[in-house]
């Protein structure tokens, strides 16, 4: 666990701590900057949407120890507002996205203060109950189509000038999102602020002991995780240029738990990785149809049962140092 | 890993085998077959769909015209963005020329619209919903087998004329159900029928005793099931558990096939009158096309979404040979021209908004008494002529339409 006392004493253990990290950023930007010429951009746009949705979640479980159930409802409002915005009020994409990202900010804050009153189970089933009564929403309100989805969302002129229909300019559009997003999480997580979440997740008696208000730090965080999610679900929307109720359904929260397992639970990159396992499970298998998801089931299986840390994870401990 | 072999086949193909064709795009025409394969409409669609796409191939006699045809398929599992990433791929880097299939309205209309950027074909046979010729009308699809407007109008004029004139509709609580309602309710009503009452059930439902029951004291003839998959068949059981059909009033499923059937049973599922665009023991020929089906689909016969592949396939490799081109727009616009002629659903057309017109069957499930032999389930009540069958063109809102 990340030491949180006495920043003079571990002052060069931290900055050796972040030089590994530096380095493990730069490989994964450098990755996703070559990989196109290997796989296919719309599928890697994809992976980065749901990479930055399922660190945005990690946030949350990984470092405030709350395992979210309903983090689809943050993914589907991003998604339905700003295809909304950018097909029916034909706002620009950068405004678009703002726009899902804000409604799932406020959305989370609601969740949020009916939520994090609870921990654990009760926890999970209160953010699973206000999911379902936001998928039930999304399944009659007009706006959505219902199960038909918002389709033929227009991807519109980032800023004004630069066309996004063009693959290249929208592949790094992604990437430029995705980068900040995980960013973003890695200084929360780093910053005084994030200490005190993991402070909550060790022990919230103790930080409340301490005199931290943890309901405050708490709901922060869960704002933050929703927005993101929601910034996730916005970007998502204009890359396939339709939003629909499989974001909004109760798998897609399961499925992002398991995308944080398998990656690595509490850790900053586990969740690309394990996005990338999965998303690349479900496109390149697709070929053998019903078989896609056993082979899921087992890889899970096998995951769960010897290396528990997740991918990310066991790296981290072979190196000793946190990833 | 798959998809990667496939791709390396075609390029090994194209620079071995040589261009027989001048204007075939890398000299393969190369078909996509996408639909759920594993999950809900594996059945209707699915595997089933691929070997229905072969045999048409087969049929065509494509080898011997020295057409290289190459049929690849993938599993949607009913999730747009699967489906979209999928045949962005196939178009982008797999040269995939055309789409078949695709069940799920909101995977066919995500499809729709990539097919018209790319300019490629698509040809839809497992989706319903009927705005894919309406609002969302592309001159880069068609529209083959049936669709909600025609089941609506179907189902609801034709048992209203066969003496079924007071109806109730249970309705799934969500925009798919309600359409269904209210298009047949609109039907009913101007056909001379009454509607007794409706009732909305959630989506998706497990227990409709209350609703049944509702149902049965109306006294309606007709009971409308507005709704589709498991919700369907599980107000289809639970009305046998109450002996509704036997009590004298009929079931009208609005979105029923034969697969549904057979998963029911006759005992469960006998009086149910539904709409059909094809049925196998409709004539000597579709006889045959089911023998050989059924022997390459272990056992299982076709469902009108299977037979609607083969004959949008074979419809769309004599485009193909007539139009001397793979390129997607020219090759549906030359399927609209040439009237379509296959053994399966006869002679018809594609219209300009892409709706593919065929007759369509009201069938009632026969009694265990009357059924002779395995997959013998209708009695057909009455055939829909096509221009009658399909909703007018000019009603669609479709631009194409001139």
């Amino acid at each position: 666990m990340t030491d949180t006392s006495q920043p003079s004493a571990d002052a060069p253990a931290r900055a050796a701590n972040l030089r590994h990290q530096t380095v493990a950023f730069a490989a994964l930007g450098a990755f996703f900057v070559a990989a196109p010429l290997l796989m296919y951009p719309i599928f890697l746009m994809k992976v980065m949407c749901f990479a930055l949705f399922a660190a945005a979640f990690n946030l949350l479980i990984g470092y405030v120890g709350l395992l979210s159930f309903g983090h689809a409802m943050f993914l589907a409002t991003g998604g339905y507002l700003s295809a909304h915005a950018a097909k029916v009020w034909g706002l620009p994409p950068e405004m678009a996205i703002l726009t899902g990202t804000a409604t799932a900010a406020v959305l989370g804050l609601a969740a949020g203060l009916i939520a994090i009153r609870r921990q654990g189970i009760y926890f999970a089933m209160i953010t699973l109950a206000l999911s379902q009564m936001v998928f039930f929403f999304y399944l009659q309100t007009p706006f959505t189509h219902g199960e038909d989805g918002i389709q033929a969302v227009p991807r519109g002129m980032l800023f004004g000038l630069v066309d996004l229909s063009n693959v290249w300019a929208m592949y790094f559009f992604v990437f430029a999102v995705t980068g900040a997003g995980l960013l973003l999480i890695y200084r929360i997580v780093h910053s005084p602020f994030g200490q005190v979440l993991q402070a909550i997740r060790e022990n919230e008696q103790r930080a409340i002991s301490l005199g931290y208000r943890t309901d405050r730090y708490k709901l922060l965080a869960f704002v933050l995780s929703a927005a993101l999610a929601g910034l996730a679900g916005a970007t998502k929307a204009l890359v396939f240029q339709l939003a629909s109720l499989t974001d909004a359904h109760w798998s897609m929260s399961g499925e992002v738990v398991l995308m944080t397992l398998l990656g690595g639970l509490g850790t900053v990159f586990g969740p690309v990785v394990g996005a990338f396992v999965l998303l690349g499970m479900e496109n390149y298998l697709a070929q053998l149809g019903s078989w896609v998801t056993v082979v899921q089931g087992v890889i899970f299986v096998i995951c769960v049962l010897t290396f528990r840390r997740g991918v990310i994870g066991e790296l981290g401990q072979l190196i000793k140092k946190p990833l | 890993m798959g998809l990667k072999k496939t791709l390396l086949a075609a390029a090994v193909a194209a620079a071995v085998g040589g261009t027989a064709h001048a204007q075939i795009s890398d000299g393969v025409i190369k078909i996509g077959v996408l639909n759920d394969m594993s999950g809900l409409y594996a059945d209707i669609a699915g595997p089933g769909s691929v070997v229905a796409a072969r045999m048409a191939v087969e049929d065509f006699g494509a080898a011997k015209k020295g057409m290289k045809v190459e049929i690849v398929s993938a599993d949607h599992q009913n999730k747009p963005d699967v489906g979209s990433a999928v045949v962005r791929q196939w178009y982008d880097v797999d040269k995939v020329d055309a789409v078949f299939d695709v069940p799920t309205s909101s995977v066919a209309l995500a499809v729709s619209e990539i097919t018209r950027q790319k300019g490629k074909a698509f040809l839809v046979s497992g989706a319903a919903t009927a705005d894919l010729t309406g609002k969302a009308c592309s001159p880069n699809t068609i529209h083959w087998t049936y669709d909600t407007w025609m089941l609506a109008n179907g189902t609801g004029n034709a048992i209203v004329k066969t003496g079924g004139d007071t109806w109730f509709f249970i309705t799934a609580d969500y925009a798919f159900g309600h359409a269904l309602e209210r298009d047949t309710e609109a039907v009913v009503l101007k056909s001379g029928g009454k509607v007794l009452g409706k009732v909305r059930h959630p989506f998706p439902g497990t227990d409709f005793s209350s609703f049944l029951l509702q149902a049965q004291a109306s006294k309606a003839k007709i009971i409308g099931l507005a709704n589709a998959g498991g919700d369907t068949i599980n107000s289809i059981k639970q009305a046998a558990e109450f002996g509704i059909v036997k009590g004298g009033q009929h079931l009208a499923g609005l979105l029923v096939f034969i697969t549904d059937i057979h998963g029911l049973g006759l005992e469960t599922a006998q009086g149910l009158i539904f709409t059909e665009t094809f049925y196998w023991d409709l004539n000597d020929q579709t006889r045959a096309f089911t023998k050989r089906f059924a022997a390459a689909n272990g056992g299982k016969y076709p469902s009108m979404v299977q037979a609607g592949v083969y004959s949008s396939v074979l419809h769309y490799l004599k485009a193909i040979e007539a139009a001397k081109t793979d390129d997607g727009t020219k090759v549906i616009a030359k399927m609209k021209e040439l009237p379509t002629d296959d053994p399966l659903f006869g002679k018809g057309r594609v219209r300009q908004d892409g709706r593919k017109i065929h007759p369509a069957y009201l069938v009632e499930v026969k009694k265990p008494s009357e059924s002779k032999g395995p997959y013998d389930y209708y009695k057909i009540l009455a055939t829909i002529p096509a221009e009658q069958a399909f909703r007018p063109e000019k009603e669609g809102g479709c631009p194409l339409v001139k």
